[in-house]
């Protein structure tokens, strides 16, 4: 558990970091979704560090096992360490991994101001990933993981994810 | 320039103890609030709660690996949370106090949310770096349970005669559990003159403002009892804490050393 301040991924590791998804929202490349900090070669091993979305969040130690896996397939050892800080922010989501989210039915997160509003069920703006309306309301403030909001859209009907901001 | 520096740094032993006195009341309110999981009083707040547990177990973690860390091998962190006696968690009375019912359950987050968030504020600012990034991740996540909390206060001290008087009668409970919140530990001590920990006795003042903003807007009474119960922070537990140990620790005092 350490501190890494710079993001360094050795851009011949981004093709096999990219097979490698989040597996509690599987279109999302851990690329795209910002847990990758650094991924460098040493000595022949390929040294990853990831940084949790949330502290319990179970999903690190699947990510780490399927890092080592991908590395594994291509006869490359690799290691895999968490680091803590800077912690991680939804800022982190790539504009792909967005688009990635809205189209798998998860609302991208919004800017911090706005997220505090439509969760305190103050404002109707995050648009409902199926038919796009804004009339939309939170139904809790926590959903089927931590990382997450529960809504509904009144005109569709439709229950959806939140992706929670974070910052 | 002359740069005053301590030239001595505290000792790990000092530094695991005062690690268990922040993460047990992470480990013990998170058990608490697993306890909860299936048994919530609809779907969504289940599901929150046991989301909240996920995040105090997660932060947990983190504390006790570092601990872990400090005793060069001697402990594991599964060590750490499941073979220690009941007077080795240091953790607070109020966060090992049952679940009663669900405003109770509430009140007694709230209790800690706020006081753990003024908390994890300072501890931001930790000179152990370590410590530091575990606060300034937890920030993000307690600011969330606070909120829940918070919310939840309001709806049922504003909400019907009975769900009014039940979260009353609660904070008239749990109220004497909240001053412990403040009082400074040897251990707790060191950690401040070494300018790692927090002197909670700072915190003091505020908590029980935002404490009682929150509890008037949720038209509550706020006590006035001057009584309060300590001795967690010593190890010195209510009779709950054994039966909730018992359930923690179960599988592996039974099946000793087993892994996931
Ligand atoms: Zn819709």
């Amino acid at each position: 558990m350490t501190i890494q301040l710079e993001q360094h991924i050795d851009p011949e590791l981004i093709p096999i970091l990219e097979e490698v998804h989040d597996p509690e929202i599987p279109v999302l490349s851990i690329l795209d979704m910002g847990v990758v900090r650094t991924a460098k070669v040493l000595d022949n091993i390929v040294k990853v560090t990831i940084t949790p979305t949330y502290s319990g969040c179970p999903a690190m130690d699947v990510i780490g096992d399927d890092i080592v896996h991908a590395f594994e397939k291509v006869n490359i050892k690799a290691e895999v360490s968490l680091v803590l800080a800077p912690a991680w922010t939804t800022d982190w989501i790539t504009p792909r991994g967005r688009k990635a989210l809205e189209r798998y039915g998860i609302a991208a997160p919004l800017e911090a101001e706005a997220d505090k509003e439509v969760l305190l069920g103050g404002k109707r703006i995050v648009k409902c990933p199926q038919c796009s309306s804004p009339n939309t309301k939170v139904i809790s403030q926590f959903g089927s993981t931590a990382c997450k909001a529960l809504f509904q859209c009144d005109d569709c009907l439709e229950p959806f994810d939140y992706f929670k901001c974070l910052k | 320039m002359f740069l005053i520096k301590a030239n001595f740094t505290m000792k790990n032993e000092n530094k695991v103890q005062y690690i268990f006195g922040i993460a047990d009341n992470a480990l013990i309110l998170g058990q608490r609030l697993s306890e909860l999981c299936g048994h919530g009083p609809n779907l969504e707040t289940d599901i929150a709660m046991t989301n909240m547990a996920l995040d105090l177990l997660g932060q947990t973690r983190s504390y006790y690996q570092y601990a872990a860390q400090l005793t060069e091998g001697e402990k594991t962190e599964d060590d750490i949370a499941f073979l220690r006696t009941e007077r080795q968690y240091k953790n607070v009375l109020l966060v090992e106090q049952p679940n009663r019912h669900f405003g109770y359950v509430i009140t007694r987050q709230f209790f800690y949310d706020v006081f753990h968030l003024l908390f994890l504020r300072e501890l931001e600012n930790s000179t152990d770096s370590t410590l530091a990034a575990i606060a300034k991740k937890g920030i993000k996540e307690v600011s969330y349970h606070q909120r829940f909390s918070s919310d939840w206060m309001k709806r049922l001290g504003d909400g019907t005669k009975e769900s009014h008087e039940k979260v009353q009668e609660a904070v008239d409970d749990l109220w004497r559990f909240t001053d412990e919140l403040f009082h400074m530990t040897a251990d707790d001590t060191l950690a401040v003159e070494h300018h790692i920990g927090i002197d909670v006795k700072t915190l003091k003042d505020r908590y029980y403002q935002i404490v009682s903003e929150i509890l008037e807007e949720a038209t509550l009474k706020v006590p006035e009892t001057k009584w309060f119960q300590k001795g967690g922070k010593q190890g010195i537990h209510s009779e709950h804490m054994g039966y909730l140990l018992s359930d923690l620790q179960y599988m592996q005092r039974t099946y000793p050393n087993m892994k996931w």
